[in-house]
């Protein structure tokens, strides 16, 4: 089973390297890597005018099962993923049950291998049931094959626990991912506080209900010295929270969403109780996404995820207030990086296809993953950097989009995953 | 009787002052002027909507706004329906957006709701061809009741521009304030917005450049030439935003000695139901000053405007 890619421009930051090289795939390893490869008798990929690179690691995805199976499946999950370029993912545990114990990993992990078409990692719970209250058996869900844990959409609020996770996990070289949000001084919040919540009527979640959790999590990750990954920063005081932390080397990382550096608040204005612009945290303002936008050019954001959150069509359309929050990301990730951080704001490819590859395989520790490098697995995606196309048609079971319409660059021609092409554009 | 109005009121649905411009808002004070002499007549009816159904969908309880659209739209001839929301299929869980298009089905011309939720007009518009109206939306807005206050005001005062209009208490939960803020802004008129800091929604400065905010009841009606006092509701609450009601009513509560600051013949309004003895003592509800009850009586005149205007772009 070879496969070789021929004429495309490999772009891998672990390497620095940007340039024209040709692979060669063989049962699901890359195995050869040269200006050159001429073969007779295996399946040639033409990646003429594009990029090829490993293929993305997206850090934050929800994939509905078990539980929610009407939005999203893991086997719908990972087909959609895979059409957005993306090869490995990791599945936030607020299913039903949620991924706490090692029974439920291993139904996580035991769906993927048959039914999934990429590569899954569970996260596991920081606490039973998402309650906030007791630490899980943070080892055996390890053990089961979590690659982090997280209380996600339900953060630990009770900064005692939340020492106890960082503490404890340490020793399994577990990074806890903190969804931050107090959720005191958001109760209730539906959008933004501020102009667009004061104008629409809806209850605001204040900026600070992130900030102070980022804050109170630096000061817990320096005290404990664990490994801290804040997800979906969305505020300029965040952000330069984290970047202070990071120079006074607490060992902290976080991404960002594309949503949250290519929308605002000022959508909804526009679009007034769209609940395709619900999500949390909220959007924010211009000067928020600008504060994102230059955190990337600066390597204070360390990757790009993109919160998938698939809804019904019959959840989302309804009463804003009553309406979930989220919205589906998988396929737009890569498109939205290119167009906006790419096209718009001149940030080079490798640094954005660092995000979205070599940082997250290392900050999580996947092995083999993240480059395309001899002997790793091949995982790798072909996209058009320049190609643009209307967004429509989701592979995902949900369609839950504010980009429904948008043209976006950046076509993922083909996806392989262990050596499989898994999707081809 | 009735001619058709020399200017256009180009709307198909009539769900905030927001988007209506200063136009607008003049031509439905306009029209409502004539509805109003009509109905203080003996005999209140007109042809006008003969043939059309209105239904009233409401998810909150209201007195005056149901009565005042019911009677709005009888005494132009529709036929109206109100929907009990407590004793209707929305108790078996029929979402929003279904129970208005079995009403839509029912070839429902005008569809007037009330909800808790912000936006729930916004989505009917969006969901079913009949023409929505807004009778209160969460916290967003009460357009008929802002249009009917500035009536008001505008029957008393001759005029909008420069007058002096200070609205008190809830403004955070308030869709009467938002209504007010953009129609009286809209025409001129200079608002101060006075209540205590955490009542006031972040930002509405932002929105409003042209007003004034005072967090002192005393210096803000100084020289006012009218007093918008709102409801403290307690229903909307989900925290305490002030310690007491009674330290409320200390520091907001209208008073006849209070009411001193204002100029003599200053107006006073209250979109109703009153709190009697927390924001308004009933010494100032019933004085001279007060208008409480001409708005409600105002409120069908404009009802009836907004009706009859909407019906003439009802293909829209």
């Amino acid at each position: 089973m070879k496969l070789l890619i021929k004429n495309g421009i490999l772009i891998d930051s672990s390497k620095n390297l940007q340039k024209k090289l040709d692979i060669l795939i063989d049962n699901g390893k890359i195995v050869k890597i040269l200006e050159k490869i001429n073969l007779k008798n295996v399946d040639v990929i033409d990646a003429r005018n594009c990029i090829v690179s490993a293929g993305l690691i997206d850090i934050h995805t929800h994939l509905r099962e078990p539980g929610y199976e009407e939005k999203e499946t893991i086997s719908s999950g990972t087909k959609a993923a895979a059409s957005g370029g993306i090869t490995s993912i990791f599945c936030m545990p607020n299913t039903n049950p949620p991924i706490d114990d090692q029974a439920s990993v291993e139904f996580a992990m035991l769906k993927a291998k048959s039914e999934g078409v990429i590569n899954v990692f569970p996260v596991g719970s920081v606490t039973k049931n998402r309650q906030g209250e007791e630490i899980t058996e943070i080892g055996e869900l390890k053990k089961a094959g979590v690659v982090a844990i997280s209380d996600d959409g339900e953060p630990v609020s009770n900064s005692k626990i939340m020492r106890r996770a960082l503490e404890y996990s340490k020793m399994f070289n577990l990074v806890v991912i903190s969804h931050c949000e107090d959720k005191m001084l958001s109760k209730g919040g539906v959008v933004n506080e501020g102009r667009i919540s004061t104008l629409l009527g809806l209850r605001g979640i204040p900026k600070e209900a992130e900030e102070v959790m980022v804050i109170r999590d630096i000061i817990l990750a320096s005290l404990t010295k664990g490994k801290l990954h804040i997800t979906h920063v969305s505020t300029k005081n965040s952000i330069n929270f984290i970047k202070k932390a990071k120079d006074e080397n607490i060992n902290i990382t976080c991404d960002v969403t594309p949503h949250h550096f290519v929308l605002t608040e000022d959508y909804l204005e526009k679009f007034p109780y769209n609940t395709n612009f619900k999500m949390n945290p909220p959007l924010r303002t211009k000067e928020d996404l600008q504060a994102i936008i230059q955190a990337i050019k600066e390597d204070v954001i360390d990757c790009i995820a993109s919160d998938h959150a698939p809804h019904t069509v019959e959840e989302k359309n309804k009463e804003f207030d009553l309406a979930p929050f989220g919205i589906i990301g998988l396929e737009t990730l890569l498109p939205l990086c290119i167009t906006y951080l790419y096209h718009n704001h001149k940030i080079p490819l490798i640094k954005i296809l660092e995000k979205l590859t070599t940082n997250p395989a290392k900050i999580f520790y996947l092995p083999n993953k993240g480059s395309v490098e001899l002997g790793y697995d091949a995982d790798i995606v072909i996209f058009n950097p320049d190609e643009e196309f209307v967004v429509k048609n989701f592979v995902s079971k949900s369609s839950n989009s504010p980009f429904i319409g948008w043209k976006l660059k950046g076509k993922v021609k083909y996806t392989i995953c262990n050596g499989k092409i898994v999707y081809k554009g | 009787m009735l001619t058709k109005p020399n200017k256009t009121f180009n709307h198909k649905h009539l769900l905030e002052l927001q988007s209506l411009t200063k136009e607008d808002i003049e031509l439905i004070l306009e029209t409502a002027k004539p509805f109003k002499t009509v109905f203080t007549r003996s005999i209140k009816k007109l042809p006008t909507l003969r043939g059309k159904s209105v239904v009233l969908l409401f998810y909150e309880p209201s007195t005056r706004t149901r009565t005042s659209f019911e009677l709005a739209a009888k005494r132009l001839s529709a036929d109206t329906v109100s929907i009990a929301v407590q004793v209707s299929s929305v108790q078996k869980g029929e979402s929003l957006i279904d129970t208005a298009k079995t009403l839509e089905s029912m070839k429902a011309d005008f569809i007037v709701i009330r909800h808790s939720h912000s936006g729930s007009p916004h989505i009917l518009a969006q969901n079913v061809s009949s023409s929505i109206i807004n009778a209160g939306d969460g916290f967003h807005e009460h357009p008929t009741q802002g249009l009917l206050d500035i009536f008001t005001i505008k029957q008393k005062k001759g005029k909008i521009q420069g007058l002096k209009v200070v609205i008190v208490g809830d403004i955070l939960h308030s869709r009467v304030a938002r209504s007010n803020l953009w129609g009286l802004t809209k025409l001129s008129a200079k608002v101060i917005l006075c209540g205590p800091p955490t009542l006031i929604p972040k930002d509405i400065d932002k929105i409003f450049p042209q007003i004034y905010i005072e967090y002192n009841l005393d210096k803000a009606i100084k020289n006012a030439d009218v007093i918008n006092i709102l409801r403290v509701q307690f229903e909307r609450q989900l925290e305490h935003l002030f310690p007491s009601v009674r330290e409320y009513s200390l520091l907001y509560g209208m008073n006849k000695e209070r009411l001193k600051n204002a100029k003599s013949d200053v107006l006073i309004l209250h979109p109703g139901p009153m709190n009697r003895g927390i924001e308004i003592t009933t010494e100032v509800a019933d004085s001279l000053n007060s208008v409480i009850n001409e708005q409600v009586t105002n409120g069908i005149a404009v009802r009836m405007a907004v009706l009859y205007l909407l019906s003439l772009n009802q293909n829209l």
